[in-house]
Parts: structure tokens; C-alpha cells; sequence
């Protein structure tokens, strides 16, 4: 008999019933809820009489609205100035309290975006189905734990019945091999597949991320590259279970303790794919060929190599392409044939549920060290994802490194990746981020946003354009043996 | 839910793909706690030429008159053709509130985002997969004649265009199901309450540590 897939383990592990007419109901072991999309499911709860089926399978924290700066955060809820956000806050925390769910409120050092918050506090175990009415809930799979972004409608459906209905995906493996090159991150694997796959290649599919150079990843590294599965159409991503996810999730507030630690860690052993599962797909990258990426257009598959140029639209596979990439070169500003690093930018943005976690920040820290941010930068600013990341990182100093070189320092939240709060571009504005999405006015009206990695934004917002953090670094180190 | 049998209607072509979530309902309209009203801020970037936000009075507001239901002929359209891969990007169900809320009942496209399929299905929305091939002559009949309307049956999975070809189409049984007799499926799961209480108590003692609280 062929082996199972790591999918195909968790599925049965949570299969509650099958239906004849091929859907099937899910146990769901855990819910994130945040401010945006789980006001009107509370709300439908209360017009049907219904009650959550188990409170402590959830846990939420607002995120997507709340605002950045110091000063308005010193004043809690009050401190948002936006009376249409504020009034979603407070129904989060209204709603928790009422029905009694536990939240990590605005101020509260545990606060901060719901899939770094999740994990950090081992509310994401392996083995589980984490759901969240937000599409990034794919991050999780970093922990092989069956992770589904769901609409408001399922949010509901969760909470009155434990369950989510759902139709088995296809398995998709996609193997990165080798070794990545020095200053080659997570951040341009996940790119480089999504260049490779496109926007809908995983459609349909749950994607398992294997090979060695996912293996050598730490779970910072998974969580970015399970976090942009979405991109690539697949609402799940996934990585098998070693020791580097066991040793992250050792001592975390949420994770078992003692002999129920030991019995979680023999089961979690087994959640890797078998040999000789068999994938539906298969797609194979050589790590080493992985060059840092940058993103010219307004989808996240229109992606190149640093060293790359924007594509001609005259050259485009078929007429839809040519349509979608000669609208994207107009509404980004760009000519066919630029060069990358000719890229002018206005503003650069390290934050998100991609990339605001410690490891991010550290990458982005050792390149703005001692550097300061090019004058055409209008704003550079690093967001913590979560109280504890900031926290952290203010331990180790980034934040001075960070605020000397020129940087702001932010409070955690969503931030600019979706500016949903104050923090946005203006019209016609570039920006080197490390966020996951450059749809057309995503990070702002007229926004144009390019999709990096971390040491990536660092070295653009010190060079003024995107540079090859690679020859950044070695510069670098020359510089640093003459002084 | 409202019942799903049959519809017949205008159709307005957007031809573009991978037409993101973003683009259907910007962020800043997702601060509404309701599930309706988004119907004014549909395709807010593509519609209007001023930058929206909350709250404004849409009759003021500039429209751009190269989009295409600013266009008379369009602007009755109950039935949208897209191109690949619609409704890509992120879960936000104030996508599909949206386009219902415009007075969508039905999207034609040769393919759908994940999430959004599923989130069009459960307000009512009937999402459509055709082959490319037909979905390109189905955006060449609809610029070529004014007016042009198709007539969907969901029961019998048929579509009957003007001139009285019939292009038949696939659902999977159970959304087929909920959407003609508008079933909410929560009400459906309960009904299965039994066997939910019963997995969750072999799946506690089997993985007690999924059940744990902090520490």
C-alpha cells in the first residue's frame, strides 16, 4: 500500500463525517479570531440563539486596524483615531468578553498579528486544524497543522459547531534541494515558487514544502514560506514535523508539559509524508539557483531575480499575460526591459505575518547596522509582529540599530502590508516591503508595492534602490576592514 | 441564504484575471461590523476616479467612465464574466457581500480563487467554471450585442444563451443543494451534533494536549 501523505494524515485524524455527496466535516482544534472578520459572526451567533461550541479552542487579538506609532498606542483603544476601526476593536473585545473567549488585547504584550501570535505562544500545535477568517492562516502548516483561511461565514460556522465543511484537496509537493546561497532567504524561496507556479498553480491543492534546503530553514524561515502558499492559490501549506519544530515549541505557554509533552512529541514524529506517498504534483527548485527576488507587478507571481529586468509584455505567453502585465507595467510606473535595480522608492516597510518575526528583524538589522537610510526614503519603518517580537528584539538592540540607521520603530500590528490603519502609501509611491501582497492599492491608494525579503528592504532603504543584498554585504565587510 | 433556482439576466465583461479581493472590496470598507451596504464600494478603484473611503456620499463622487458597469449598457447586469483565477488574494467574505450586494447573482469565469469559491456559495452566489474557449466567445457575443443576457438553471446545470445555444456546466452536489433550497449550513452540521460530540471525545483521549489551556 503507498504511504500517506502528510495531508492525507491530518485529514483522517480530524474526519468527523463524510458525506455522500463528497464533502466532509473537519473537528477544528483551534480558531484565531481577529477585529476584521469575525464581527458579523459573533453577530450571527446572536440572531440564532447559538452559543460557541467550545470556548477554549479559540483566542483572539486584534491586529489588522490598530495603529503603530507610541503615542496613540499609550492611549489603548482610545488612542485609534479612526472612529469606524475603533468601533471594530471594541467589538472584538466585546464580543470575547461577553461570550468568553480569551483575548490579547491592544496593550497587552502578548497583542500582535494572529498567525505570529499563535505560534509564539504554542496556541499552534502539530497536529491541529487551525482555521482564521484571514487567508494567511496558511503560516501555520510550518508546524504540520492542518491551516485553512476561512470567510466570515465559516468563522460562524466554526464557532457554533467545532467543525468546518470541506472537500479533500489534492497533494502538491513542492521540493527545494540544495543549499541557498548567502543572503538568499525563506522569503526568495517563497517567491521564487510562486514565480515558478504562478498565482493559481496550487489552486485546489494543499502544498507540502520538503527538501533540504526546507529543512535547513529555521521555523521563522517555515513560517514564511507556509504563510505565502496562498499566493501560489493553495490554502494550505504544510512541512513535516523534526526537531527544529519540536525544539521552538519546547516550554511555549499553550504547549503541553511533563509526560503529556513526551506523549504529543512521539506522536508528532509521525507527521511527516511516508516514503513513497504519492503527490498528485510534484515541482522541484535547486536552492542554489534561488537569486534574491523582487516583485515588479501587481500580483505576487510577477516576480523576478534582483539581477533581472521588468519583463516585456510583447514577450507574454498568451494575450490574458500580455493584457495583465502591459496593466501592471502602467499602474506600477515601469518600462519593458528596466533593470530592478534602477528602481526608484519612496518608502520601505519590514512588518507583516511574512516577515516581522525575530529572525526577520535580525536579518534586516545586521544590514542597516551602522548604515542610514538614503535620502529619497520618505519613510522606513520596522513593524514587530507581535509585543514579545519587540520586546526581544529592544533585548538584543535592533531597535537602536534600526532607529540610528534611520528607521522608525513601531508598535506590532498588521501595518502598512494591508494599511487598514494609518500607515499607507500615497499615490504613485514605490516600496521595498516584506509583505505579501502588491495587488494594485493594497499598501495604499496608488500604491506600488514590491514584495522582498527582509535583508532585502534593509539594503533598498539604505541604497535608495533595490540593490543585490548579496554585493551589499560584501561591501560591507570591505568598509568594515579599511575602518 | 436567498434560494438559487434559476436566473436570467445582463451580463457585464470584465476582462481582466487574477481580479484580487483587494480590488472587489478595498481594506478600508472592511471596517463595517455589518454584512451589508458594500455594494456602493464594489470595485471602488476601478469604479470611481477619487479615492473612497467610509461613509461618503457615492452620488458625488467622480465615476470613471471607461469602467465597464459605468457603462449604460452594463450598468443592470446581474450576471459578471470574468477571466482566470477571480477572486484571488485574501478570505475577506466582504468580497462576495459586495457583489451580491451590486445585485450579482451569478459569476462566469474559467476559474475561481479557493476561498472565495466558497465564501460566494454561502451568500447566495453562483460561481461558474467554464472552458477558456467558450468564456472568450461568451466576452465576444457580450460586446457585440447590446443587452446581451443569459438565462441560468441551476437545477438542470444549463445555460441558455440569446440566440438558444445550451452551454451545460458542473457543480458539486452539495452546494447545489443548499443553494436551491437556501439552507444555512450551520443548521445542516448541527443536525450531525451527535457524531461531532462523538469524535471530539475519542479525539480528546487520544490528543489530550490539544485541549489544553495555558500555562
Amino acid at each position: 500500500m503507498a504511504g500517506q501523505t502528510l495531508y492525507d494524515k491530518l485529514w483522517s485524524q480530524h474526519l468527523v463525517k463524510e458525506r455522500d455527496d463528497g464533502t466532509a466535516l473537519i473537528y477544528i482544534d483551534r480558531q484565531l479570531l481577529h477585529e476584521v472578520t469575525s464581527p458579523q459572526a459573533f453577530e450571527g451567533l446572536r440572531l440564532a440563539g447559538r452559543r460557541p461550541w467550545r470556548l477554549d479552542a479559540n483566542l483572539a487579538t486584534p491586529d489588522h486596524n490598530v495603529p503603530t506609532t507610541l503615542k496613540e498606542r499609550a492611549e489603548g483603544n482610545t488612542g485609534i483615531k479612526d472612529p469606524v476601526s475603533l468601533i471594530q476593536v471594541q467589538t472584538l473585545d466585546d464580543n470575547c468578553e461577553s461570550f468568553g473567549i480569551e483575548e490579547f488585547r491592544i496593550n497587552d504584550a502578548r497583542q500582535g498579528i494572529v498567525h505570529v501570535v499563535g505560534p509564539e505562544q504554542g496556541a499552534t500545535l502539530p497536529g491541529m486544524t487551525v482555521v482564521c477568517g484571514d487567508s494567511h492562516t496558511a503560516t501555520h502548516g510550518a508546524f504540520a497543522a492542518l491551516a485553512h483561511g476561512i470567510g466570515t461565514s465559516e468563522v460562524e460556522h466554526v464557532l457554533a459547531t467545532q467543525c468546518l465543511l470541506a472537500q479533500k484537496m489534492k497533494n502538491m509537493q513542492v521540493r527545494v534541494e540544495g543549499r541557498l546561497g548567502a543572503g538568499v532567504t525563506a522569503k526568495d524561496i517563497v517567491l521564487a515558487i510562486i514565480g515558478r507556479i504562478g498565482t493559481a498553480g496550487g489552486t485546489g491543492y494543499a502544498i507540502e514544502f520538503a527538501g533540504s534546503a526546507i529543512r535547513d530553514l529555521s521555523m521563522e524561515g517555515r513560517m514564511t514560506v507556509c504563510n505565502m502558499a496562498i499566493e501560489a492559490g493553495a490554502r494550505v501549506g504544510l512541512i513535516g514535523v523534526d526537531d527544529t519544530t519540536i525544539e521552538y515549541l519546547a516550554e511555549r505557554p499553550f504547549a503541553p508539559q511533563g509526560e503529556l509533552w513526551d506523549a504529543a512529541v512521539a506522536e508528532w514524529r509521525n507527521l511527516v509524508s511516508d516514503d513513497g506517498a504519492e503527490f498528485d504534483k510534484v515541482v522541484t527548485l535547486d536552492a542554489a539557483e534561488i537569486e534574491p527576488q523582487v516583485s515588479w507587478g501587481t500580483s505576487p507571481e510577477m516576480v523576478t531575480n534582483v539581477s533581472g529586468e521588468v519583463p516585456d509584455p510583447a514577450s507574454a505567453e498568451d494575450d490574458t499575460v500580455k493584457h495583465s502585465y502591459t496593466r501592471a507595467l502602467e499602474y506600477m510606473g515601469l518600462s519593458p526591459n528596466q533593470k530592478i535595480t534602477d528602481i526608484k522608492l519612496d518608502k520601505v516597510f519590514i512588518g507583516s505575518c511574512t516577515n516581522s518575526r525575530i529572525e526577520d528583524l535580525r536579518e534586516a538589522a545586521r544590514v542597516a547596522r551602522g548604515k542610514k537610510v538614503a535620502d529619497n526614503i520618505k519613510l522606513a519603518m520596522v513593524v514587530p509582529g507581535s509585543g514579545l517580537v519587540k520586546r526581544q528584539a529592544e533585548a538584543e538592540g535592533l531597535d537602536k540599530v534600526f532607529k540610528e540607521a534611520g528607521f522608525e520603530w513601531r508598535e506590532p500590528g498588521c501595518s502598512m502590508c494591508l494599511a487598514m490603519n494609518a500607515d499607507k502609501l500615497g499615490p504613485g509611491e514605490h516600496c521595498a516591503s516584506t509583505s505579501n501582497r502588491n495587488f494594485e492599492g493594497r499598501q495604499g491608494y496608488g500604491g506600488r508595492t514590491h514584495l522582498v525579503s527582509p535583508a532585502m528592504a534593509a539594503a533598498a532603504a539604505i541604497a535608495g534602490h533595490f540593490v543585490d543584498v548579496r554585493q551589499f554585504a560584501a561591501n560591507d565587510d570591505t568598509q568594515v576592514q579599511e575602518a | 441564504m436567498e434560494k438559487f433556482e434559476r436566473h436570467q439576466g445582463a451580463v457585464a465583461p470584465l476582462d481582466r484575471a487574477n481580479v484580487d479581493t483587494d480590488l472587489i472590496i478595498p481594506k478600508q470598507f472592511l471596517k463595517s461590523i455589518k454584512r451589508t451596504g458594500f455594494g456602493v464600494n464594489l470595485f471602488d478603484e476601478l469604479r470611481y476616479l477619487d479615492e473612497g473611503y467610509p461613509g461618503q456620499d457615492a452620488s458625488q463622487r467622480p465615476l470613471n467612465p471607461d469602467f465597464v458597469l459605468n457603462q449604460a449598457r452594463y450598468r443592470d447586469a446581474s450576471i459578471l464574466l470574468a477571466r482566470r483565477n477571480f477572486g484571488c488574494g485574501s478570505s475577506r467574505e466582504h468580497a462576495p457581500w459586495a457583489l451580491e450586494d451590486f445585485g450579482f447573482r451569478v459569476i462566469i469565469a474559467p476559474s475561481f480563487a479557493d476561498i472565495f469559491y466558497n465564501n460566494a456559495f454561502k451568500n447566495g452566489l453562483l460561481l461558474i467554471s467554464l472552458d477558456e474557449d467558450i468564456v472568450d466567445q461568451l466576452f465576444s457575443d457580450v460586446e457585440a450585442n447590446e443587452g446581451y443576457s443569459l438565462d441560468v438553471d441551476l437545477a438542470n446545470q444549463r445555460i441558455t444563451k440569446p440566440d438558444g445555444e445550451v452551454l451545460t456546466f458542473e457543480i458539486d452536489a452539495f452546494r447545489k443543494h443548499c443553494l436551491l433550497n437556501g439552507l444555512d449550513d450551520i443548521g445542516i452540521t448541527l443536525q450531525d451534533e451527535a457524531a461531532i460530540r462523538d469524535f471530539e471525545a475519542r479525539h480528546r483521549q487520544a490528543r489530550p494536549w490539544l485541549f489544553r489551556q495555558a500555562q
